[in-house]
């Protein structure tokens, strides 16, 4: 990272002007920046170990972080191992900015070869040992992002913007990529962008907390991807509601978006357009897999028996149809049939019902049933029609469709 | 956490919002504990014990107190697990089934369950003390012992459909579809449980119970409220 590049030849700089003679660079094993300082033993006079000498003033410790940057940045350039830099960008942030001023001076006036440092068991005198501020250090390895928060500015700004760390922070190396990005540099791009698409501010959070990933994503990639839903005549406000709704949309790659689009075409039988608003309607169907869908067309074709025709009714009217489980969908359509009587054009008139909680089904049909108000025939007198049976509230249900109190329901109900 | 103001932002974020979107929901888990078993096929009154209410159960546990059940039977077939669900065993005919005959038949049932209920109290049938406690009805086991019908009566026949109303202690439900089946062997023909419905648990009624559309903390705190009195008095009259 250049970030890091900077940092390094800042440090290089200061160190070489110290110096009365080279030192050897060694190639770093890049395990812990502790290590990598005592590959630096033989210049002895950096302290060789973090851990050892918590006590020394603060200046020593970012010197020792600090030269444990440069090889590695000047060595291969990329940064091969993020993940043992953890904490040195942290407290390189912290430390460039407090401690350079001071670091100068000392460099500059000390003499290292001189002077050997102090050894940690020598006394020292009371005022010195109230002076010395003994941080915590943060901790090299966690599993939360709550060790990391009040150290980084990163992902304060991150949880202002509203995203969700405790969550965020369970998705396989979510938080490892939150902690390296710098807000300044890469997310603020990426939120300009998404804001571009038409995410609302208020929505960034928990698009973020959904998906965390797109922020290591190439700007032009994305873009390219926005450009591509255009050229297929989605509008912006449509491109931006599937965006919205659909998180991984934009980490799907053009041919992964054709091909998608492709399949659903063919599998439904759908027009272009009709399949353009099934996808507006519910972009999740572009993010998840295709092999469930697949058999649930196969259960709504084979198994339940539906013609092709009816099939492309019921999708378009309930897309949700194509992702919901086929257990369920099995045991919904078994009771709507063969216990209460509904044949197969009165479903595709009311494919809503597919949807609903089967206990609500069962319930409400068995209390008219009891009632003997269980009418589903549109030809027949005080016909209850099926999206009323299940999208009213209970109290509506209640007093309009089978004319009794919500009392006698519930004691009803206590009856089963 | 530092540096958030140069954005901008409208407003901060409350520590309490912060902590909770860094931290996580401060509350997981709850300890709940269930009272007696009530298994798939049947319904009814289900006692639950949550967090310190566990103790509780144990304590009502201990006072073994009966249950009452709903169970509904049908008259003419016999399957292997005796209910309407299993595998058919063999058919009969019920038309000589009157309410007399059922009743003589519950009748037994309750005479040999008595003598059972008598023999695992434990308690000297020739002291006066035992003969007060048998007219109040107190006399039960207090330790384990196998299902024993304390009262079974008919509350509806409609051949072939009928309904019994049974007052049992450490049943289980299973037990009680069997007693469905036992019926109808000795009114020479066959039965099979319909449904099992627990309509009191101890001290807990169908009134208390909650409806699946009451599982929201509101219900559950009043319910709880109000099961709290009746509760400690039972527990100590019963153990003291």
């Amino acid at each position: 990272m250049a970030l890091w590049a900077r940092q390094g030849s800042r440090w290089c700089c200061l160190l070489q002007a110290a110096r009365a003679a080279g030192f050897p660079r060694r190639p770093r094993s890049c395990s812990s920046p502790a290590q990598a300082c005592r590959g630096f033993a033989p210049l002895a006079l950096l302290p060789s170990r973090n851990d050892v000498l918590p006590w020394r003033l603060q200046a020593y410790r970012h010197v020792s972080v600090g030269s444990c940057a440069p090889p590695d940045s000047a060595k291969d350039g990329s940064f091969s191992s993020p993940e043992s830099n953890l904490p040195s960008p942290v407290k390189q942030e912290q430390a460039k900015a407090e401690t350079l001023p001071d670091l100068n001076a000392k460099i500059l006036y000390e003499d290292w070869d001189d002077i050997p440092p102090s050894s940690a068991l020598e006394e020292i005198s009371e005022e010195e040992a109230i002076q010395i501020i003994a941080e915590p250090l943060l901790p090299l390895q966690s599993s939360t992002l709550r060790d990391y928060v009040d150290h980084s500015e990163t992902l304060a700004k991150l949880v202002h913007l509203g995203v969700d760390l405790s969550q965020v922070e369970k998705r396989q190396k979510a938080g490892q990529l939150l902690l390296t990005l710098d807000f300044e540099k890469d997310i603020r791009k990426i939120l300009l962008f998404l804001k571009d698409v038409g995410v609302e501010d208020n929505q960034l959070g928990p698009f973020l907390t959904k998906n965390p990933y797109i922020l290591a994503e190439d700007l032009e990639a994305l873009e390219t991807r926005v450009a591509y839903l255009k050229s297929k005549k989605f509008g912006k406000a449509e491109i931006a509601q599937m965006v919205s709704r659909a998180p991984y949309l934009l980490l799907f790659s053009v041919e992964r978006l054709d091909n998608r689009l492709g399949f659903f075409k063919n599998e439904l039988g759908l027009s272009v357009k009709k399949t353009k608003d099934l996808v507006i309607r519910l972009p999740r169907l572009l993010t998840g897999k295709l092999e469930p869908v697949k058999e649930n067309l196969q259960v709504c074709q084979i198994e339940l028996g539906f013609q092709h025709n009816e099939i492309q009714q019921i999708v378009f009217k309930t897309p949700k149809i194509l992702t919901t489980s086929k257990k369920r969908l099995r045991q919904t359509f078994d009771y709507l049939h063969n216990i209460m009587g509904i044949p197969h054009h009165m479903l595709t008139r009311f494919p809503q019902v597919f949807n609903s909680k089967l206990l609500r089904i069962k319930e409400r049909h068995m209390f008219l049933t009891f009632l003997g108000r269980a009418q589903y025939d549109p030809a027949q007198p005080s016909y209850i029609s099926l999206d009323q049976l299940v999208s009213l509230p209970d109290e509506v249900f209640c007093t309009e469709i089978a004319k009794a109190s919500i009392q006698d329901f519930e004691k009803f109900l206590k009856t089963l | 956490p530092r540096g958030g103001g140069a954005q901008g932002r409208h407003c901060r974020p409350t520590p309490t919002l912060v902590s909770v979107t860094v931290r996580g929901p401060r509350f997981r888990r709850l300890k709940i504990g269930a009272g007696h078993r009530l298994d798939v096929k049947a319904s009814g009154v289900f006692v639950l014990g949550i967090g310190h209410g566990n103790k509780l159960l144990t304590d009502l546990y201990n006072c073994h107190l009966t249950k009452v059940y709903t169970v509904g039977g049908l008259f003419g077939k016999a399957t292997d697990d005796f209910s309407d669900t299993g595998k058919l065993v063999e058919k009969t005919t019920f038309d000589h089934i009157t309410r007399e005959k059922l009743e003589r038949i519950l009748a037994v049932i309750q005479g040999t369950n008595h003598k059972a209920l008598l023999m695992h109290s434990n308690i000297d049938m020739k002291t006066q003390e035992a003969y007060e406690l048998a007219v109040k009805g107190l006399i039960r086991p207090m330790g384990k012992s196998p299902p024993i019908i304390t009262a079974i009566r008919c509350l509806q026949l409609a051949l072939p459909e009928f309904q019994l109303e049974i007052h049992c202690l450490h049943e289980t439900q299973q037990y009680l579809r069997k007693i469905v089946h036992e019926i109808g062997l000795e009114l020479k023909s066959s039965a099979v449980c319909t449904q099992v419905r627990r309509i009191r648990d101890g001290v807990f009624t169908v009134d208390d119970a909650l409806l699946r559309t009451q599982w929201n903390l509101q219900s559950i705190q009043n319910a709880i409220w109000d099961c709290q009195l009746k509760v400690k008095r039972e527990l100590e009259k019963t153990l003291g």
